[in-house]
């Protein structure tokens, strides 16, 4: 199939997650993306496992990020692998880093110098607070900037105290956000023949992913969210019914509906809770914590049916091994399997794009560090 | 100049996730023209959130629609059609997030439109793509949440399920179908093709568990699982959370607890001396750290901690936030203004191209403010004869 980004040499000096996520939405785009990593170690996510998984030797955290790209190794602080890596960049489309501000500059490989190198670079880069400011220079770490983010402030009950998402999800908002910013300035740079800069932050992202309530923040006379106490609740700006109930046999996801017509269909007395249209942001609370009581008496697909019957907007909650059986997963085509070295295989997820009908499939796993070395400097005449 | 400049959008989707994706194409440089239906508009218009009424629309109407115009029409009546068809011959890029048939209906689905404009980029998001079981529920931010097995990633072991108190898979999915459309503008620039780019929420929903289900797939089906207290990670060992201290919060993300035993002055946690042990006794670990961190004040900690380069954070709010140098010099937020002159506050596009902030003070379009502007610009005089 014809890949958008075909054609288009992507060099990925990055590490851990927020970068390589980015790298990795292009190379299944159908750009080539090449790692350049440091010899002997390489990306730090090489060794940085969950639940101790290695796959021929790398973790399976990096199999995940790295798959479908190539790998370079270069000392960037000895001068011939730079010059090496100098010819390497003035042949690439893109080059992107997440290195702290400072860094690139004392290499030699910071915007303005790449830009001599090569006049047309898109250049991306990533970090954890911009350039500028106190905090540019602490650590671009997703839990740290979910905290100063005001993000934990919005998930879970109010005697929670603060509740992180738990998952990496400003660094994943940043690479999908230098993923698009790169195509971008490559659309610019078919205009103008020229070089393009792109900068991205986790901490800016972060917020991004926030716009809405920090609007409603901005224009409320700076309300904080005012999280439920009641157990299950899933939104701090949202009225009942919105939340999660515990059934006979489980759990019932409910969405924003009708609340008295709910209520109704459930046989859930709230006559002296809802009194008028605002009683259900006024009682939420009150109003989830009796809606629970009612959701406790029956099963979960008994609920189903009787909601769905009329059109309410409701799900049962489930877990990975729930979730994964349902013929609509599997439709879906959300698993691929990745070819190793070693004939054996993996399974991943694969982009969630389709395009021109066609899923973006892609079983090139992630490369051992430096494994194409050679072959790229024989194929760019880099010795 | 903007990376966007002369592109043509038009956008038939409503609620977040579609409109996500165009406001980012909007900040880009496109022109972003809403088709909304007649005396209604994008039901988003009377979405609220905490009853706040902003100019008679929801806040986040607000904060999703801004920088775009507003062409108000009925799709049942075909004059309104045949203005619609005259606008998609124009443009380059259409997207919609209607259920799967209603385009079909209304004869703007992908085959109806390519027949009008050949190199047309075409964007649809779905909740469980156009052709599975689950094809017609509704795709809605926290049903998705629940079907996805992400709730059981935040709070802690005893939690029961946890939202993402944010609508984030809609976000995902607009941001994935920015990307889809992103690519294949790059392409027409260069090929002068078209193209079909499909999301699914579903589909988001994985993509953002990309690492978590992948070690679900590949660890003989495990589940994840939360720690007891100070949970933000269920794949993470101790100390990775956030702590309350005497005045505050303090946010952990690394660091070897025998280090952390010296620094904090915790002698409960000298017994934990193996590396294995973080994650495999994380639970008790976590309880020692929070009942020790208690003892004093988030500077206190912060001072010693930092000073020795432990990864960790004070824990803000919006106000705290907002106040602090660190987020005023990122220039984050912007003033916009509405035709009728009102002002409101929101952020701006996270990304800075060239060192330029992408920033724009066009607000949200009242609905269908743009009909007599579009009609004279892009309509041909006969169409409108006939109308």
């Amino acid at each position: 199939m014809n890949r958008p980004l075909e054609g288009l040499l992507v060099l990925e000096f990055c590490q851990f997650l927020a970068g390589p996520s980015a790298g990795l939405k292009l190379a299944d785009l159908g750009a080539r993306v090449i790692k350049i990593e440091r010899p002997k170690t390489g990306d730090a996510c090489r060794q940085l496992s969950i639940k101790n998984l290695f796959v021929e030797g790398d973790s399976l955290l990096f199999h995940t990020i790295n798959r479908n790209k190539e790998s370079y190794a270069a000392d960037l602080k000895n001068p011939d692998d730079l010059e090496r890596l100098k010819k390497l960049i003035s042949k690439a489309d893109v080059m992107t880093h997440n290195f702290r501000p400072g860094v690139m500059e004392k290499i030699g490989l910071d915007y303005g110098n790449v830009q001599n190198i090569n006049p047309k670079i898109v250049y991306g880069a990533v970090t954890g607070y911009g350039n500028e400011g106190p905090w540019r220079n602490k650590p671009g770490q997703d839990l740290l900037i979910q905290a100063v983010s005001g993000l934990t402030f919005l998930s879970g009950v109010d005697i929670d105290g603060p509740v992180p998402f738990g998952l990496s999800v400003s660094d994943i908002m940043c690479g999908n956000h230098l993923a698009q910013g790169i195509m971008a300035a490559l659309i610019k740079r078919t205009k103008t023949d020229k070089s393009v800069l792109v900068e991205v932050s986790l901490l800016e992202s972060i917020l991004d992913v926030q716009f809405e309530v920090i609007t409603t923040y901005l224009n409320d006379g700076g309300k904080l969210p005012d999280r439920s106490q009641a157990k299950g609740s899933a939104h701090a700006y949202l009225s009942a019914p919105y939340g999660m109930y515990e059934t006979r046999d489980g759990y019932i996801a409910m969405a924003m509906g009708n609340l008295p017509n709910i209520c109704e269909i459930i046989k859930c007395d709230i006559a002296d809770l809802y009194v008028e249209a605002g009683s259900a942001f006024d009682n939420r609370d009150k109003l989830i914590i009796r809606l629970a009581e009612t959701f406790k008496e029956e099963e979960t697909k008994t609920w189903l049916g009787l909601l769905e019957q009329h059109g309410i907007w409701c799900a049962e909650v489930l877990n990975y091994q729930t979730a994964t059986v349902l013929s609509t997963y599997k439709n879906l085509e959300i698993e691929q399997e990745l070819d190793l070295s070693s004939g054996k295989k993996i399974k991943t997820t694969v982009s969630p794009i389709r395009l021109d009908n066609e899923k973006l499939f892609a079983a090139k796993a992630a490369p051992k560090l430096g494994f194409d070395t050679q072959d790229i400097s024989k194929e760019f005449e880099l010795t | 100049m903007k990376p966007l400049e002369d592109y043509l959008v038009i956008d038939f989707s409503q609620f977040l996730s579609g409109p996500s994706a165009s406001l980012r194409l909007a900040d880009m440089g496109a022109r972003v023209i809403k088709i909304e239906r007649l005396g209604v508009g994008d039901i988003c218009r009377t979405l609220y959130t905490s009853k706040l009424i902003m100019n008679g629309e929801s806040s986040v109407f607000h904060a999703i629609n801004r920088n775009k115009e507003s062409f108000e029409v009925d799709l049942k009546n075909e004059d309104d059609c045949e203005m619609v068809r005259e606008l998609l011959k124009k443009a380059d890029v259409m997207i919609h997030n209607f259920r799967p048939g209603v385009m079909e209906r209304l004869g703007f689905d992908y085959q109806s439109v390519v027949a009008l404009n050949p190199t047309i980029i075409f964007g649809e998001i779905s909740g469980y793509g156009m052709k599975t079981e689950w094809k017609n529920n509704p795709g809605q931010d926290l049903l998705l949440q629940a079907v996805t097995g992400l709730t059981y990633l935040t709070g802690n072991a005893d939690s029961g399920p946890v939202a993402m108190g944010l609508s984030i898979v809609d976000m995902l999915a607009g941001s994935h179908l920015a990307q889809g459309l992103l690519a294949c503008l790059y392409r027409k620039a260069i090929k002068g093709e078209g193209g079909f780019v499909q999301v699914s929420m579903m589909e988001s929903a994985y993509d953002f568990q990309f690492e978590t289900i992948t070690t679900f797939m590949n660890d003989g089906g495990a589940l994840p699982e939360r720690s007891k207290k100070n949970n933000a990670n269920a794949y993470l060992s101790a100390p990775y959370g956030i702590y309350q201290t005497e005045n505050g919060y303090l946010a952990l993300a690394m660091g070897s607890i025998p280090q952390l035993s010296n620094l904090l002055g915790c002698e409960k946690l000298e017994d934990y001396t193996e590396i294995s042990e973080a994650f495999d006794k994380r639970d008790k670990i976590k309880a020692i750290l929070a009942e020790h961190l208690l003892s004093n004040t988030t500077e206190k900690w912060l001072s010693i901690l930092e000073t020795a380069d432990i990864w960790c954070s004070d824990v803000l709010n919006w106000n705290a936030l907002m106040a602090h140098d660190g987020f005023k010099v990122l220039n984050m937020i912007q003033e916009v203004e509405m035709v009728d002159g009102y002002k409101y506050e929101t952020t701006r596009c996270p990304i800075r191209i060239d060192g330029e902030l992408l920033k724009s003070s066009v607000g949200s379009p009242k609905l269908g403010q743009d009909n007599e502007k579009i009609i004279k610009e892009f309509i041909n005089q006969s169409t409108i004869a006939n109308a």
